[in-house]
């Protein structure tokens, strides 16, 4: 093998005046920006719908399962084309306008990955609200709580601890799934590594150290939930244990 | 306090409660048994709205349970429940078990409501516990517990579904006896339970269910001397002789 290895490069300069590790870090930038802010976004939206998936309300039920139909069952890559090509058809000629030509790209990007991962956790929180006991539920009106008080003290604080760990694999893959936003112009760190491998060839150098950054950022994310696992574990509890009710 | 008026409930179209009818007065203590799947659980909750029933109505303390109009965590607020599995909330700490609902529901203050719930945990004897989980408890504690929870509501009346069924026998008499207790204090009391001695101790009456239907409604001496009908004389025989 006569590959010409030469870590050094990513010190060249590049056409617009940076350095080539510049970059990698502007595109790890890009992907952490767009992965952090998918995932909040992700979270408040997919807890709401678990939760309007676990009423007594039928039409609420509804709703929730049909959203998570939809953004379950179509490839990421399609809805990101969705909302950048076809939506902006679909809307009133004025607000398209606006999509088109003012919205910038990563809130488009962050409002696809968003709606795409907040199915997937609208679905392990539905299950995580309905593996615990009917009865506690039962404990909570009993007491006078509301029903929305219940699920805000009772239910999820103990139904988020049980999907905790599902939800780490959730929390992870955000990164990953990150780089498909690269096909609808966002310059995050996929899109530096294909421009890299374009301008310099060293395809093994920035492989490495592209694949250590993502690497990187989920297994600080899997860290970090941990470390949170860890402080809201219940004493006493042994974890993902039901109720016989 | 408690008027059960033809109350029937279907699942579907099974049937679960037939035409169930009997009043509870202020400071009485009355005793619901009956073979499982009779239905007394369900009649029980249904008294503070936790089952919705088809028929009938229910009035606790002047409000009907079953109009739209009627603020159930309002009327909840004044029903203290125990359930058969304890229902303590897992993450929470005993104290904080005591304190949510008094804080949430009517608004008292943080001290204040410590400071109620610690005197009714020390009442059911475990005021040491006050900082623990309830999964460090046992089941007997849990229930003990439990109660205090539902006391530190002030309730006027209490609803005790099968409090002793899952405990392990040498548990029994711990939850019990705080049960008695409250009985000679004039709690008004509706306790679906299978425990005869507890009945024989502090009942007013006896109410014997059978596939969804009170079937007799007697005050307790009359209820254990010579229980009228057929079903009760074979159900009695059943649990008392052995």
């Amino acid at each position: 093998m006569d590959y010409h290895w030469d870590w050094l490069f990513f010190f060249r300069e590049t056409d617009d005046g940076l350095k080539y590790y510049d970059w990698i870090l502007s595109g790890l930038g890009w992907t952490t920006l767009v992965s952090l802010a998918s995932l909040a976004l992700a979270l408040a939206l997919g807890s709401a719908l678990g939760v309007m998936r676990t009423t007594p309300k039928r039409w609420l039920v509804a709703i929730g399962d049909a959203y998570v139909d939809v953004f379950r069952n179509i490839p990421l890559i399609v809805q990101l084309f969705m909302w950048f090509f076809v939506v902006p058809e679909l809307v009133p000629d004025r607000l398209g306008m606006w999509m088109k030509q003012d919205l910038p790209y990563v809130v488009i990007a962050v409002v696809g990955l968003g709606l795409y991962t907040a199915a997937r956790i609208a679905e392990q929180v539905k299950a995580g609200i309905n593996s615990l006991s009917r009865g506690q539920r039962n404990a909570g009106l009993a007491l006078g709580l509301t029903e929305w008080q219940t699920y805000r003290h009772v239910r999820l604080p103990m139904a988020y601890r049980i999907v905790l760990p599902a939800m780490t694999s959730e929390a992870m893959n955000i990164f990953k799934n990150s780089a498909v936003t690269y096909a609808v112009g966002i310059l995050e760190l996929y899109f530096q590594y294909k421009q890299i491998i374009e301008k310099t060839s060293q395809v093994l150098e920035i492989t490495i150290v592209v694949t250590l950054a993502y690497f990187a950022l989920a297994f600080l994310m899997n860290r970090l939930l941990a470390f949170i696992e860890r402080r809201t574990r219940v004493p006493g509890l042994i974890v993902g244990g039901k109720g016989s009710n | 306090m408690i008027e059960i008026k033809n109350v029937s409930k279907w699942y579907g179209s099974f049937q679960v409660l037939t035409d169930c009818t009997t009043n509870v007065k202020k400071s009485e203590v009355v005793v619901v048994c009956g073979p499982s799947g009779s239905g007394k659980s369900t009649l029980i909750k249904c008294v503070n709205a936790l089952e919705p029933f088809q028929k009938g109505s229910i009035v606790v303390n002047g409000v009907a349970v079953e109009d739209p109009k009627t603020n159930l965590p309002k009327l909840r607020a004044q029903v203290g429940m125990v359930f058969q599995n304890f229902e303590l909330f897992p993450h929470m700490t005993i104290t904080d078990n005591l304190t949510i609902a008094q804080i949430k529901v009517l608004g008292r203050s943080r001290e204040e409501a410590v400071d109620k719930g610690l005197k009714l945990l020390d009442r059911v004897g475990l005021k040491a516990q006050a900082a623990k989980y309830p999964g460090q408890l046992s089941g007997g504690q849990q229930q003990r517990v439990a109660i205090a929870r539902a006391l530190a509501m002030d309730p006027i009346c209490m609803l005790f579904d099968e409090p002793t069924s899952a405990l392990d026998p040498e548990m029994i008499n711990e939850v019990l006896d705080v049960m008695v207790q409250l009985a000679h204090e004039g709690m008004t009391m509706m306790c679906v339970t299978h425990e005869m001695g507890f009945a024989r101790k502090v009942a007013h009456r006896v109410i014997f269910m059978d596939r969804g239907a009170i079937v007799e409604d007697a005050a307790k001496d009359d209820f254990f001397g010579q229980p009228r009908s057929e079903r009760a004389q074979n159900f009695l025989a059943k649990i008392l002789h052995h």
